[in-house]
């Protein structure tokens, strides 16, 4: 495998050299070269206009894989107290759409315990087909005992594409079944397309903190495993349909597993939801105290929203862990999301800026916050949030009357 | 026993940024760093060191300007620091890297005495790729448990006893058996600082083994480009959408403004 210019194609207009992280192209008498430090990502032949960059990959020596014995689209349910997570009907509602253009069918996976009287709901999501491993011990969630069923059942039914939501539990057990059956997988997916020719699935994810997208293919295995962001793909309505119901025994119990769950501690906690918060308010370090961020949840209030904090301000105890908005917080996308005092660095605005409207409060006009709000306003948030206040509750009390 | 943490150098984030006139990247001077959460999985092995006693390697796949975060390691205290790098590793998807990684491991497994135990560390997560993904593939290629996002770790004799966090509702612990691999959360602990004759080791007393594809005796349809299942076909910058208002007037005018904005956008 290597990758190389082709000197006569080059023009030397440095698309190249401005696109590569890596410092793996340099121009040298106007002409690009490829650096020690390429990692061979590829961004550069993309973003040629003259197509002069290749990559080529030797021809693997292993056996080719017959792609073709691969069909179908899987959906694997994720599930907490009972409940199916709610990204498993939004890839539900994907999933149709990519196993229409396929001309396939949609399963839906579930290892569960308890879930034989709900299976007619689910079914009015979307899929043709559900499979129901029932194990009492599969009410908690077990790696490996995941891990070995989920590779059996694709052993032996052999789908082309698996899609799992990209939450902490899936992001567990994913990665270790694509390399248990030798699949590429995807990560944090947030757009996915079929090119219907090579029946490829297109998988479109935020890479460097969501400064830029990558679209990554596995042309030359199946299955094809993505896990994809909570949030972005809409669920079906609801409606009845024609569903094969395959529901499948398990005796597991606690000594199958290699691990054991202890204990569960819940944390008692006033319910914060901020990845589905349909409104998002988020205070700062501008905010200035712990006094002060009581504004900011009187705003929430008004607009039956959700608190949010950046980093700082978790640091300085005005609100806690949960509410963190970030790279190392939470990654929301709130059809509204109010920016308080908050200047946005990029940790802060790779958790934000998936938000549908968003409004900036800042008195420093030159704020890169400012630069990615639709709306701002410069000012001091004392004044400007009870003001808002106010107006708000003024619309309210018309539209009551 | 033995501890082994891997560690990635990546791009500082923060400092990848996009000139919004021409939406292209702004790559002056990226500098590169220790992976954050890599740096709680090495102070999460010196701390264990600390306790129980044990010998630590840092091992980073990587170009071999990577050896700037293996003496930032060894500074910190690690024991022994390995390089894997090779132009065939380069453009390793999370397969090819966890394949590689586990290569190294058990080389230096070979060396592991008769019931001497062995752990591997590594981040939840690399900031560059945000993947998360090469803990546990390097778990099943090695063949040993996982657990992932550890706030806390324990070692109780022969068991293992760790708090794992996948939601905000509910810490779940969990104990298990030698050997196994930990992904680590930034809440588990706050990383040291080398000291003064830490970084004065690092680079005077400590050394850093390289180790390439060959030494490794890898499986050439396994590394690399070649062994990613997974190909990059397209790398582009976002379009931001949208229009960028600044709303300007008196505090009453622009509050005004604001609300008959989001009533026309339908939110309010
Ligand atoms: C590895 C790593 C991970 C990180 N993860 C995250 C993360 O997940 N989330 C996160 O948020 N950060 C994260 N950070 C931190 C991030 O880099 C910034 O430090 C942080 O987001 C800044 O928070 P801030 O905007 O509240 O504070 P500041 O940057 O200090 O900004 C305060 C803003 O408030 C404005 N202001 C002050 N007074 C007023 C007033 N009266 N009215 C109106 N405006 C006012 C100021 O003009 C300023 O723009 C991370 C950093 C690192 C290195
Ligand atoms: N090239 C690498 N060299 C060493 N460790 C790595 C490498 N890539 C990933 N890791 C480890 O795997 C973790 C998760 O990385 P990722 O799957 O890339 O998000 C990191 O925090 C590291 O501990």
């Amino acid at each position: 495998m290597s990758i190389r210019v082709d000197r006569d194609l080059c023009t030397g207009c440095g698309s190249c050299v401005e696109i590569c992280l890596y410092n793996g192209v340099a121009m040298i008498n106007d002409i690009a070269q490829i650096t020690d430090d390429c990692n061979l990502c590829g961004a550069c032949v993309d973003v040629c206009p003259v197509e002069a960059i290749v990559i080529e990959r030797e021809e693997l020596k292993a056996e080719k894989m017959d792609l073709t014995q691969y069909r179908g689209v899987w959906i694997i349910a994720e599930h907490f107290k009972n409940k199916i997570h709610n990204v498993v009907f939004q890839l539900l509602g994907k999933g149709r759409e990519l196993a229409d253009a396929l001309k396939v069918n949609l399963s839906l996976v579930i290892l569960g315990a308890n879930f034989d009287d709900n299976l007619k709901e689910f079914s009015q999501y979307g899929a043709d087909e559900i499979i129901y491993i029932k194990s009492s011990i599969l009410k908690d969630y077990y790696s490996d005992l995941y891990v070995k069923t989920l590779t059996e059942l694709i052993i032996e039914h052999k789908p082309e594409i698996i899609l799992i939501g990209a939450t902490p539990m899936g992001r567990d057990f994913a990665p270790r079944v694509a390399k248990r059956v030798n699949a590429g997988l995807t990560a944090d997916c947030t757009g996915l397309t079929i090119d219907i020719e090579s029946r490829n699935l297109l998988q479109t994810r935020p890479t460097f903190g969501g400064n830029i997208m990558a679209t990554i293919k596995t042309p030359t295995s199946r299955p094809q495993m993505a896990t994809v962001r909570p949030g972005i793909f809409k669920p079906l309505k609801k409606s009845k349909r024609k569903v094969i119901i395959k529901k499948i025994d398990y005796d597991y119990n606690q000594k199958d597993s290699v691990s054991k769950i202890v204990k569960i501690i819940n944390r008692e906690k006033k319910k914060i939801n901020l990845e589905e918060a349909e409104i998002i308010i988020t205070g700062g370090r501008g905010v200035g105290s712990k006094e002060n961020f009581k504004l900011i949840e009187q705003l929430a209030d008004c607009l039956n929203a959700e608190v949010g904090g950046s980093r700082v301000a978790v640091e300085l105890n005005w609100i806690e862990q949960d509410h963190q908005v970030g790279q190392t917080g939470k990654t929301v996308s709130p059809k509204l999301y109010i920016a308080c005092g908050i200047s946005g660095a990029i940790q802060h605005i790779v958790g934000m800026q998936g938000s549908e409207i968003i409004v900036a409060i800042n008195k420093d006009p030159k704020a890169p916050i400012l630069k990615l709000a639709h709306y701002g306003i410069v000012g001091d948030l004392q004044k400007v949030i009870p003001e808002l206040i106010k107006k708000i509750k003024k619309i309210r009390t018309e539209k009551e009357i | 026993m033995k501890i082994f943490v891997c560690i990635k150098q990546v791009p500082g984030v923060s400092e990848v940024k996009i000139d919004p006139k021409t939406n292209t990247l702004v790559r002056e001077g990226i500098p590169s760093i220790t992976n954050p959460y890599d740096k709680n999985a090495i102070e999460l092995a010196l701390s264990i060191k600390e306790e129980l006693g044990a010998e630590i390697a840092a091992i980073s796949m990587g170009p071999p300007q990577a050896e700037e975060v293996l003496r930032e390691a060894l500074a910190m205290g690690v024991d022994r620091a390995f390089l894997l790098t090779d132009k065939a590793f380069a453009g390793a998807d999370t397969l090819a890297t966890s394949y590689t990684l586990s290569l190294a491991i058990k080389k230096i497994l070979k060396e592991l005495k008769k019931d001497e135990k062995y752990i591997v560390i590594c981040g939840s997560q690399a900031i560059d790729g945000d993947t998360g993904q090469v803990g546990p593939e390097l778990a099943e290629e090695l063949d040993i448990p996982q657990i992932t996002y550890v706030q806390k770790f324990q070692i109780k004799g022969d068991k293992v006893i760790v708090e794992r966090i996948f939601r905000t509702e509910e810490v779940v612990v969990i104990e298990t058996n030698f050997p196994v691999l930990i992904s680590v959360l930034s809440e588990i602990n706050i990383p040291r600082n080398p000291t003064m004759s830490g970084i004065v080791d690092a680079y005077q007393k400590k050394e850093i083994h390289y180790l390439d594809a060959e030494r490794l005796k890898a499986d050439k349809a396994k590394i690399g480009l070649d062994g990613s299942m997974t190909q990059v076909w397209k790398i582009f910058i976002p379009e931001r959408k949208g229009e960028h208002i600044i709303l300007t007037g008196t505090i009453e005018e622009m509050v005004q403004n604001l609300c008959e904005n989001l009533k026309e956008d339908k939110i309010l």
